[in-house]
């Protein structure tokens, strides 16, 4: 399964986008920013129902991957795939409609800093069901309690310390029950135990049938979440496996990576 | 120098492009289902209603100062019976409308660019995609429509304070009473005064909506982004209302005679 990607070519993938089995996949995707290319060439897939890890050091191109398969950016070249939909060609309604079946959670949680965290986490309830006010309140108070935070539904997003926020994120993310979570860097900013809890989190998540895709550069997470992992430096993936695989690589810098980072 | 210039000619006109363009598609988007209402509503209050006491406040002082000098310059003529009527036509006509506008420019225009380019910086815009939710529509639109319905209303609003404000200044000096003020101040004043000026402030709510949306929405480099965004939206939605202001002034002549005279 271990790839490094000197020596060898990036995962073939069949080209039926109505295949089964695959929550996401991207088929040769690349992204430059001005002169800079941020992706170059990337194909993977993510197994339904699995953690999947994305991998590397900062501005490696691991966040845009995320916003290519939310379709908050549109690959250069290349297609993007969630489920059969092909989110990199769907604009208006069509794309918010694979939307709702994708929870994001942001580095910084990103919460609507205008409303309550209770409201934020109603929020896509109120805009995408027609449940009552009453069920919807109740909906978002359950989604708060299983993060460890019904306590703060009247709070504002900005009397909630980094480790709230990100559970509060995580309640909103998760607010429609998606199929399919993504979640931008959960440790950035936080303790190791604040670290843990999270973690903890989406492992529930995933249990649950979730499909995971997170981006992280912590290993002790990656380790706990991940069913798979890809490595990217410099917009290209450079190893794919378990983590067992890419502590074994022979590729010096995955191995430098996993060990540098272990326990960050 | 000559690339400099080229440089800068080029840059103002792809700006002025990017929110022709921006503003268009407001005007679009506007008219097309499922319509924010909600939203909108709490735009209303927020930009509309949260206005009014500034609006009011400054309403009263133009009036009380433009009663004093009008009547520093009717005094001599002996013309003094004229004071509220001319209150009221100039306030009508011109210094109610640009007044609220620029005074709007600076309140709306700063908080829809400081509080837009909050949310782009913060990914609050990304959050509200990822939601599925339209953000151009939920934020920007909502803007657009509620400051083209507050801001004829907070002119109105500026031109009773500013009445009020010459009656105060008249009643101070010449102890005259309320039913006479207002008998003489609207003695010269009709619907042809009213109506084409206040319509036009429709104009100055859409170009600080738009403009400021617009630098909001596409903030970067952080809370100095922030700052810059909020600080160009006051600059270009104020020499925007005075530069269309002229044409649209044209324009009323050109509709309504009448109101020329």
């Amino acid at each position: 399964m271990m790839q490094a990607v000197a020596e060898r070519p990036q995962r073939e993938v069949r080209q039926d986008p109505r295949r089964r089995g695959a929550a996401v996949r991207l088929d040769h995707v690349s992204k430059s920013f001005g002169s800079r290319k941020v992706l170059d060439d990337v194909t993977l897939e993510v197994p339904e129902r699995s953690g999947f890890i994305i991998l590397g050091r900062s501005g490696t191109g691991k966040s845009v991957t995320l916003r290519h398969i939310i379709g908050l950016m549109r690959p250069d070249q290349g297609r993007v795939f969630v489920g059969a939909d092909e989110v990199s060609a769907l604009t208006g309604p069509r794309l918010a409609e694979v939307r709702r079946k994708i929870g994001f959670l942001f580095q910084n949680a990103a919460l609507f800093d205008s409303i309550s965290v209770g409201e934020n986490v109603a929020f896509p309830l109120r805009r995408h069901t027609k449940l009552s006010d009453a069920e919807i309140r109740d909906r978002a108070r359950q989604k708060l309690e299983s993060v460890g935070l019904e306590r703060e539904y009247d709070k504002m997003p900005a009397d909630l310390s980094g480790g709230m926020r990100k559970r509060a994120g995580l309640a909103r993310a998760l607010a429609l029950d998606p199929p399919l979570l993504l979640v931008d860097e959960p440790s950035a900013g936080l303790d190791p135990i604040t670290t843990d809890e999270i973690d903890e989190l989406l492992e529930g998540q995933k249990k649950n049938g979730t499909t995971l895709v997170v981006v992280t550069h912590n290993i002790v997470s990656a380790k706990r979440l991940g069913d798979e992992i890809v490595m990217l430096h410099e917009g290209r993936i450079v190893a794919h496996g378990t983590a067992a695989e890419l502590e074994a690589s022979p590729d010096a810098l995955v191995r430098g990576f996993m060990s540098a980072h272990h326990g960050g | 120098m000559f690339d400099r210039v080229g440089r800068s000619t080029i840059a103002f006109l792809t700006t002025a492009g990017e929110i022709s363009a921006f503003a268009l598609k407001a005007v679009r988007e506007a008219f097309v289902p499922p319509y924010e209402i909600r939203e909108t509503i709490r735009q209303l209050y927020e930009l509309g209603v949260r206005s009014a006491p500034l609006i009011a406040i400054a309403g009263l002082a133009v009036g009380v100062v433009l009663s004093m000098h009008t009547r520093a310059s009717l005094e001599r003529f002996g013309a003094e019976a004229m004071i509220p009527a001319g209150l009221a036509i100039a306030l009508v006509r011109e210094t109610g409308p640009l007044t609220a506008g620029l005074l709007l420019s600076g309140r709306i225009g700063a908080g829809i660019g400081a509080e837009l380019g909050a949310m782009a910086v913060t990914e609050q815009i990304d959050a509200l995609e990822a939601s599925a939710v339209d953000a151009f529509r939920y934020l920007v639109v909502t803007r657009v429509a509620a400051c083209v319905i507050a801001v004829p209303i907070l002119t109105t609003l500026m031109n009773f304070s500013g009445m009020l404000g010459g009656y105060l200044a008249e009643t101070t000096a010449t102890g005259m009473s309320l039913n006479l003020y207002f008998n003489r101040a609207f003695s010269l004043v009709d619907m042809t005064d009213y109506i084409p000026a206040t319509l036009k402030t429709m104009v100055f709510g859409f170009i600080i909506a738009t403009t400021s949306s617009y630098l909001g929405f596409t903030t970067r480099s952080g809370t100095e982004g922030v700052g810059r965004a909020s600080t160009h939206s006051v600059v270009m939605s104020s020499i925007l209302i005075i530069v269309s202001n002229v044409v649209l002034v044209r324009l009323i002549f050109f509709i309504f005679p009448e109101s020329g005279g």
